[in-house]
């Protein structure tokens, strides 16, 4: 497949791992932020061929991980009126609220239906007049975008039954929060590729001067990794503090402008309250008030919902890349991915999940 | 959730910018994506593709610079 098999080329893995084992002379935590290069890590074994002093930790960029709690329940409850459709991203149906998941609900008869896109609940309006269509949207600065088209065209074309429950996330409050919690360990960053291509990455040097930690924007196949790595690496051994593209092919530095646009337009930035993580300030976005009409949390009675979260998941200190998920006492015990204590056991994007997946939990 | 693989646009629809939409090709399996986020886009160019929308146009000749930079680093060093 063009401009993928290049960048799986054993080859070219094999030198940029040697690469890296010349340059390192002492030992390195670095974190990867986004989920999608997390599972290209540990499906590619890439960790398992760095020099062990390089320390991996899979950081929070899995959008359904760090959906709090009280927002499935909140969908929990929509699903649960009449007349509603509600539509999210199939990895969205199957995480636990406090009580239920959707999934579950689903099978006692809720309509709820896995979409592809935010377009297609859209549709799903259109064809169907006489129901209220409700789109459960999460994701980071890359899935912002695109939900907000959907609402962007339902208010165009005057749709009156659509709404959008709108928990959208931003990278750089997050990476922020991690440097100024007092047990950080992270020492270099790779930032998230996709995120980028959206947001560019002229938000990173304020970030990487301040304290004084590399950023390299970097891709998901294993060459795009392992490069990554070796700057992130190269930078820490000479002392130096900057942020570097890695993945020119996709990112630009201002980033993709229609639909930084779009989400002015449609989004207001407000604080978010992040599974295991708790509340970061600015750290989300919300529909504005422009877009209230179509706005779910305002239509639907959901304000007054108590949330639970399980209190033997310990998804909050892997997200924090304090612990390795086999390092859980549930991890392949009371929870797997057939019935998940927690989101990071649940998202194809999740360590939890990738651990099991791939089967790491053998060998540590 | 984030798909790296890049597909290649096949055809477009003619639409306004924001309504325009492409078949694109991932290596065999077609999908029809929006691409009101890639106003520059042209048939035949490759597009990261996300939850239904084309986000970036893959700029082909970073890709190969990419790919030499091993080649440079080696020449640099020596």
């Amino acid at each position: 497949m063009k401009f993928v098999d290049e960048f799986r080329d054993p080859q070219r893995v094999k030198q940029w791992v040697q690469a890296i084992q010349e340059i390192t002379t002492q030992p390195w935590t670095i974190m990867e932020v986004c989920g999608g290069q997390t599972h290209s890590i540990i499906k590619h074994g890439l960790d398992q061929l760095l020099p062990e002093s390089i320390n991996l930790i899979h950081g929070p960029g899995c959008p359904v991980c760090v959906t709090p709690i009280a927002y499935i329940d909140k969908a929990l409850s929509i699903a649960q009126e009449e007349d509603v459709i509600l539509c999210s991203f199939g990895d969205m149906l199957r995480v636990p609220g406090s009580q239920d998941d959707l999934l579950s609900l689903k099978s006692l008869g809720a309509d709820i239906r896995i979409v592809y896109s935010p377009l297609d609940a859209l549709v799903l309006a259109e064809q169907n007049p006489d129901k209220k269509i409700v789109f459960f949207a999460v994701g980071f600065e890359t899935t912002a975008p695109t939900c907000a088209m959907a609402v962007y065209q339902a208010k165009q074309r005057g749709l009156t039954n659509f709404y959008m429950l709108a928990c959208h996330v931003r990278v750089p409050p997050v990476m922020q929060a991690l440097l100024d919690a007092p047990d950080n360990t992270v020492q270099g960053f790779l930032g998230a590729g996709h995120v980028c291509s959206i947001m560019g990455y002229h938000e990173y040097p304020p970030i990487s001067a301040q304290y004084q930690i590399p950023i390299v924007v970097t891709g998901f196949e294993p060459v795009d990794i392992l490069q990554g790595l070796f700057l992130c690496i190269q930078q820490l051994e000479r002392g130096e503090a900057s942020v570097e593209n890695q993945y020119k092919r996709v990112v630009t530095e201002q980033g993709n402008l229609p639909a930084q646009q779009l989400m002015k337009e449609v989004y207001q930035v407000l604080d978010r309250q992040w599974r295991g993580l708790g509340n970061i300030a600015q750290s989300g976005f919300a529909l504005s008030d422009e877009y209230a009409a179509w706005n779910a949390e305002m239509h639907f009675s959901v304000a007054d919902i108590q949330s639970n979260e399980s209190r033997e998941c310990r998804s909050g200190e892997i997200l924090k890349g304090l612990i390795k998920p086999a390092q859980c006492p549930a991890f392949n015990t009371r929870c797997t991915p057939e019935h998940p204590l927690g989101a990071t056991m649940v998202s194809s994007e999740g360590a939890c999940a990738a651990y099991y997946h791939y089967r790491r939990y053998q060998n540590d | 959730m984030c798909l790296a693989v890049p597909g290649k646009i096949l055809s477009m629809t003619d639409a306004d910018a924001l309504s325009r939409m492409g078949r694109i090709d991932f290596a065999g399996v077609v999908k029809e994506v929006s691409l009101a986020y890639v106003p520059e886009a042209e048939i035949g160019d490759y597009v990261i593709v996300h939850a239904g929308f084309a986000i970036s146009v893959l700029d082909q000749e970073e890709a190969k610079q990419s790919l030499l930079a091993f080649a440079e680093m080696d020449a640099q060093e020596d």
